[in-house]
């Protein structure tokens, strides 16, 4: 085995901060900008020490104005840049909503083709951290609603390592949405890992009685829940979205063809969700494979609430996963 | 468990049809019993709610069990029955996630009189030919689904079952005859006459008739037959009834037990109930509606039990004459032949005319010869006016 | 307007019904139903009902003869199923 290709232990975090070192070294027109990333090292520390190494010309600290430095991240992938920008949690994103709507992805449908933009814009989102309902929402579901950009969720350490790049390469709008409680997520990954793909949901773990779907912060969640029904003897099988937009509806037709019952867990708010687009299209293409009706375990519609434990009654676990799984199933207590 | 017959000692529930809390009527069909004589529907005698079910299918039990209980409306029920009108269970997550609000609780539709069945098991129900109200529901609150529907034998495979289950239901079947006609031969003194009957009228008045008339609506000579020998009995009742611990007891109406001949092997004579009251259309009905249940196997348990006296026709097989077997308790059997052209002497002259020979069976004990032969007769007068059966 | 095929279904299904236990499939075109089905008139006058439901053809009785094999079958519907 080459020493390349030898397994390297890492973080989420680390395997981030990896993939965008790559890209500044690989394309001159990458530079970083946002909140705090450059000389704080980002507000949750993934850009350090990136300023020591690259500069305040590639490394870039902006005043706190979404909607500023989201502008520029347009004007600059309109010049031939491709910028990354960091938006420090997806709640803040929304001063930033008529940019990345109204512009980044419009403007090549606005301009006959003319112009692409080619702009990445990382954020992080979700709850668990007890940070308030004002830095723990999950909206990715709002941004998958727009024609014109890609929505991103990496969920492992192998995509946090390898979408940054494919994301730079496409000529539109990406947005990756980083659940902050992976970020000290730990674990191996290939000396070699590199650029992924990223038009396909992945099968993380082959079942044959239920499919649970999901994406981002509830994959591992959902990953155990699917170990406690095998102790149950329901085989679960679990798909990783990946990509909610554009999403990937063979991946979870065939799965819930193979299964005939389905549960997604979505860590947003149950109406008008992810979740709810994912059922409808479940329904669209597969009502006839249906044996029991699709589940679904979001969180509570509140306002993600500070205390620790009522945080966690609100969120999506592994407990409710696996009581929608079971009765899908049919079983009961 | 209802007797379906003299020598029937014990059935088989197949299956059921009602479930407790469900309302029932006189008459309904509530279970398929299977007897040497095949599967039977049974109908219930009364009416009222059904509280409890006592038997399971599959069970062998005696006849008399009681397999289920019925409670007249208003009565209170014995045992809480369960309540088909239960609401819907609202998933309840074991973690410790708040009450879901009851705007995006699950909402479920009113139970239907449609089976409620997963879009995927009804879909494998049609395409293996699969009736979904025979298939009982294991998913959440009864809900058929696949696993359901996939453990449960398709129309084909039943078929193939049921052929299987033929050969034993045969020889259950030819020991049933085999003990029936042995007691028959053994305890009745036949005594047997016959006579040609022209049927020319008869078969000329049933030609014009049957010219008007859409092919739902036609006629066979069989239902003249079977008018006539009703209309008949009312003046010779002796012939209609059983003969019971050493006297003949009437039958409380003219219920004709019609021989049918079944494809496999072996017969079975179930009963068209008040022949006499019926008109020949009705009667019609009723023949072609018996005749194909007989032969597909789904008869009713009054119709095997209730005949008073039999008919049987093989004249179809070309046979002239038959002199058949008493079915006991009954006291009487008429038999009819081929209907075939005939030389036939009348006023001096010979002619062809369409004949028919009449034979009759007859238990010596509740009646005799002369009786027999003006019987006989008139059922011949009977069948000479056709316009008037 | 129905095809010989269709025509043949629906005769070898209206058949089914009336003589469950019989192979079909081993009927030939031309034998006589009566004879290989074991079929009596009142299991033909049902036979002929059938028909009438399933097609909506009205067989009056001096045609009844001409039903006596799966092939005359066939050729009767065809040229009298649809032609009300």
């Amino acid at each position: 085995m080459s020493a390349k290709s030898a397994k390297m232990r890492t973080t989420y975090r680390e395997a981030i901060r990896a993939a965008i070192r790559e890209a500044l070294l690989r394309d001159e027109r990458v530079f970083l900008m946002g909140e705090d990333v450059g000389r704080y090292g980002g507000c949750f520390a993934v850009s350090k020490g990136l300023l020591a190494e690259f500069g305040s010309e590639r490394i870039r600290d902006t005043p706190l104005s979404e909607s500023a430095f989201v502008g520029a991240g347009i004007g600059a992938a309109l010049g031939g840049m491709r910028p990354i920008v960091e938006i420090m949690t997806v709640n803040f994103s929304l001063l930033a909503l008529d940019q990345i709507l109204n512009n980044a992805a419009t403007i090549l449908h606005m301009s006959g083709g003319l112009f692409n933009i080619p702009l990445v814009i990382r954020m992080t989102t979700g709850g668990g951290r007890q940070l308030g309902a004002q830095h723990s929402h999950s909206l990715e579901g709002w941004y998958a609603h727009i024609p014109g950009i890609k929505v991103l969720t990496p969920a492992t350490l192998e995509d946090a390592r390898g979408m940054l790049w494919t994301a730079l390469e496409d000529p539109d709008p990406v947005l990756i949405f980083e659940h902050g409680s992976l970020y000290n997520m730990e674990g191996e990954i290939g000396g070699d890992a590199g650029a992924v793909e990223i038009s396909q949901a992945a099968l993380r773990r082959p079942g044959s009685g239920v499919s649970l779907i999901t994406y981002g912060g509830t994959l591992g969640k959902t990953l155990q829940a699917a170990e406690v029904l095998e102790a149950d003897g329901i085989s679960a099988e679990v798909i990783d979205l990946r990509t909610l937009r554009p999403l990937d509806t063979r991946t979870i037709i065939d799965s819930v063809t193979k299964t005939h019952r389905a549960v997604i867990i979505d860590e947003g708010w149950r109406s008008g969700s992810i979740s709810a687009e994912i059922t409808a299209r479940i329904v669209e293409n597969a009502f006839y494979e249906l044996d029991a009706p699709v589940a679904r375990v979001c969180s509570a519609e509140v306002p993600m609430p500070y205390a620790k434990h009522l945080e966690e009654a609100a969120l999506p676990q592994v407990t409710a996963i696996v009581a929608a799984a079971r009765q899908v199933m049919g079983r009961h207590g | 468990m209802p007797s379906l017959g003299a020598d029937m000692e014990a059935g088989t529930l197949v299956e059921w049809r009602i479930r407790p809390g469900d309302g029932v009527k006189r008459g309904d069909i509530v279970a398929l019993v299977e007897t040497e004589k095949g599967v039977i529907e049974v109908e219930i005698f009364a009416s009222g709610i059904v509280d409890s079910i006592l038997a399971s299918p599959g069970e062998k039990v005696p006849v008399g069990t009681v397999l289920a209980t019925i409670r007249v409306e208003g009565e209170p029920a014995e045992a809480a029955a369960p309540s088909e009108k239960k609401p819907p269970e609202v998933p309840k997550p074991a973690a410790p996630a708040p009450e879901a609000p009851a705007w995006i609780a699950p909402i479920r539709e009113a139970r239907t009189a449609r089976p409620l069945a997963s879009p995927v098991a009804r879909r494998r129900a049609e395409e293996s030919g699969l009736d979904l109200s025979s298939v009982t529901g294991t998913g959440e609150g009864g809900i058929i689904t696949l696993a359901d529907v996939e453990g449960a034998p398709s129309r084909i495979e039943e078929k193939a079952k049921r052929s299987l289950a033929t050969a034993d239901q045969l020889t259950a079947m030819r020991r049933a005859i085999a003990a029936a006609m042995t007691r028959s031969k053994r305890e009745i003194p036949h005594y047997y006459l016959a006579t040609p009957i022209g049927m020319s009228r008869a078969v000329a008045w049933l030609r014009e008739v049957n010219l008007g008339r859409p092919v739902t609506n036609r006629l066979l000579y069989s239902v003249l037959i079977l008018r006539a020998v009703a209309l008949a009995l009312r003046d010779f009742p002796e012939m209609n009834g059983f003969w019971l611990d050493g006297a003949f007891k009437p039958g409380s109406g003219i219920h004709v037990g019609i021989a049918i001949s079944l494809r496999q092997g072996g017969l079975v004579a179930p009963a068209i109930h008040d022949v006499d009251k019926k008109d020949l259309e009705e009667l019609m009905r009723s023949i072609l509606d018996l005749v194909n249940r007989a032969r597909t196997g789904m008869l009713r348990s009054s119709e095997l039990s209730d005949a008073t006296i039999t008919v049987s026709n093989l004249g179809e097989q070309g046979v002239e004459t038959i002199f058949g077997i008493i079915y006991p308790p009954q006291v009487a059997l008429v038999a009819f032949g081929a209907l075939t052209e005939q030389p036939w002497a009348e006023n001096g002259m010979v002619g062809a005319r369409s004949v028919i020979m009449a034979g009759l069976s007859a238990d010596h004990r509740a009646s005799d010869g002369h009786r027999g032969g003006r019987f006989l007769s008139a059922i011949d007068r009977l069948l000479q006016e056709p316009e008037k059966l | 307007m129905r095809t010989r095929e269709e025509l043949r279904e629906v005769v070898l299904r209206v058949l089914g019904r009336i003589a469950p236990e019989a192979d079909l499939k081993a009927l030939g075109p031309a034998e006589s139903l009566r004879e290989e089905l074991d079929i009596d008139s009142v299991d033909f006058l049902n036979f002929m009902i059938g028909l009438n439901a399933e097609l909506g053809v009205e067989i009056p009785e001096a045609d009844a003869r001409k039903l006596s094999s799966l092939e005359d079958c066939i050729s009767y519907l065809l040229s009298n199923a649809e032609s009300r």
